[in-house]
């Protein structure tokens, strides 16, 4: 309330509304370019040493995910016909995979509606890759032998905590059979001025817990949390249940000192379970008034020629630079960021 | 009432939160894995200054609060209430005790203050960010006497109480940074 309004010609942004063009320089140092294209070619001489082919997939599909927290835009392809930028190239890939490529990996350009903040872009950019055969607890090992590849032996290897252990940990509550009332609880207990959530969303209050208190005291170092609550298996294999324990998804997450850096799944094969998990997310979609996507027909024929057996991971380039040069904003390691794209 | 989406709150917009007029101090945005992205809202309740977060899921809106900045210079003052002018229209605002606050200790007639108005009625006033104001007391100073660290008190024309390196008589004008309390310099004329 002091001085704000005494140096700032109008109100807003801090950024200063000056001549049109002002702010065309780079949001990144000359420095953290030249780290950002060093990591880039230690991550391809990794998987090169690895027989890992680097491969490259299309920005513009002609369908793409119908995943509820996801914002995929729409682009204009003339005469009516409307493409959709990807949000990761994942359909693709396993599309490759499907067809025989064997372990692929890709610098994947992502876009994603609506996320900016200290840690998002509406682009970004993805290491994506995927090993046919392996499980989602092998892949944690090769995500590990990355970030020692590129971070430096110091990094260390990861502590494997499931998703209900770090819950228990962290914010003194079982995620998988806790009643709502006892989230609401534990969300109250860490003084977060929530959101309302709907009677039956638990989710959403996980969803919250995870991102406000059980992320940030993840780690120091790397964590791997795995066997997540079935209804976020997203693109994985759930696990039913069994002796006792709830249904759990076969996906993890690779945490750096509180930051979410991977996501990884032990992959869903099952055509029939990945339509039925399509249509529910659009069923979802249009229920909650969101746009309606179209459904990835090549995608489902891919599957049903046969996706071989595999697990993926999907790691955030971005902040896997700002890890290596300590940056607190990846408007840091970007030339450009969306405000000045 | 116009209201914004969460991606579009920006430091410094004025938003009303549980019915108080707030400025935003910080926005973070934060979305865990596959989940649900949410924005972290540090806000400055305008009517008591303090500073609160919250929570928002992605996409919800908060309404926009009737606040506007304005320049107005200040007239007069009786005792309980603070009048100013808008110098473009010449109409006339009374600013009470809660919303000059401290700006009382450095404002003289005529000064242009930033006046925050809310439904049109002062909620604050800050004052310039530097001011010349005359001591009205202060100590004879002895060159070379340090044992008060080279500083004095000395009481300006307002009523306000700032330290002044020995050197600085009464009847002087110096130069004062409003935002600190800080004496800056001689006034220059």
């Amino acid at each position: 309330m002091s001085g704000g309004g005494r140096d700032g010609e109008g109100s807003g942004d801090s950024g200063g509304a000056s001549a049109p063009g002002a702010d065309w320089r780079p949001t990144a140092l000359r420095a953290a370019l030249v780290r950002r294209a060093e990591i880039a070619a230690a991550v391809r001489a990794f998987f090169a040493a690895r027989g890992v082919l680097e491969v490259e997939t299309p920005l513009i599909g002609a369908a793409t995910t119908p995943e509820l927290h996801l914002e995929s835009l729409a682009v204009d392809l003339g005469g009516g016909a409307v493409g959709w930028l990807q949000t990761s190239p994942e359909f693709h890939m396993k599309r490759l995979l499907a067809a025989g490529s064997g372990p692929i990996f890709q610098l994947a350009r992502v876009v994603r509606g609506g996320e900016a903040g200290r840690r998002h872009n509406r682009e970004f950019t993805l290491l994506e890759w995927y090993r046919p055969g392996w499980d989602h607890h092998r892949l944690i090992g090769e995500v590990e032998a990355l970030l020692e590849a590129v971070l430096g032996e110091g990094i260390g290897s990861a502590e494997r905590l499931t998703y209900g252990e770090a819950f228990r940990r962290h914010a003194g509550v079982d995620p998988h059979r806790a009643p709502l009332a006892e989230l609401d609880a534990a969300i109250a207990r860490a003084g977060v001025a929530a959101p309302a959530f709907g009677p039956d969303d638990r989710d959403g209050r996980l969803h919250l817990l995870m991102a406000l208190v059980v992320e940030p005291r993840l780690g120091p170092g790397v964590v791997a949390l795995h066997d997540f609550p079935a209804s976020q298996a997203s693109l994985a294999r759930v696990r039913p249940a069994a002796g006792g324990a709830p249904p759990l998804a076969e996906r993890f997450e690779v945490y750096v000192g509180g930051v979410e850096l991977a996501n990884g799944f032990h992959e869903l094969t099952d055509p029939a379970e990945q339509r039925r998990r399509f249509e529910s997310d659009l069923a979802c979609r249009r229920a909650t008034g969101l746009p309606p996507v179209p459904l990835d027909h090549r995608l489902l024929a891919a599957l049903g020629s046969g996706l071989p057996a595999s697990a993926g991971v999907a790691l955030g380039f971005d902040r896997l630079v700002m890890l290596a040069t300590g940056a607190g904003s990846i408007d840091e390691v970007l030339a450009f960021p969306a405000e000045r794209a | 009432m116009p209201g914004y989406s969460t991606n579009e709150l920006r430091n410094g917009l004025k938003v009303m939160i549980d019915g108080e007029p707030a400025t935003i101090v910080d926005t973070d945005f934060v979305k865990p894995g596959k989940g649900q992205a949410f924005v972290r809202v540090k806000y400055r309740v305008l009517t008591t200054g303090r500073v609160n977060e919250r929570t928002l899921k992605s996409g919800e809106g908060l309404d926009s609060a009737d606040v506007v900045e304005t320049d107005m210079q200040y007239l007069y003052s009786d005792g309980s209430t603070w009048h100013f002018m808008l110098p473009s229209t010449y109409e006339q605002y009374e600013a009470n005790e809660d919303a000059v606050g401290d700006a009382a200790l450095w404002i003289k007639e005529q000064d242009v203050c930033s006046v925050t108005l809310y439904n049109n009625v002062p909620l604050s006033v800050a004052p310039p960010n530097f001011v010349n104001l005359e001591i009205v007391e202060t100590d004879p100073g002895v060159r070379g006497d340090t044992s008060s660290g080279g500083t004095k008190p000395a009481k300006l024309e307002t009523g306000a109480v700032v330290k002044v390196p020995l050197f600085v008589q009464q009847g002087e004008v110096i130069r004062v940074d409003t935002r600190t309390g800080e004496y800056v310099s001689r006034a220059k004329d």
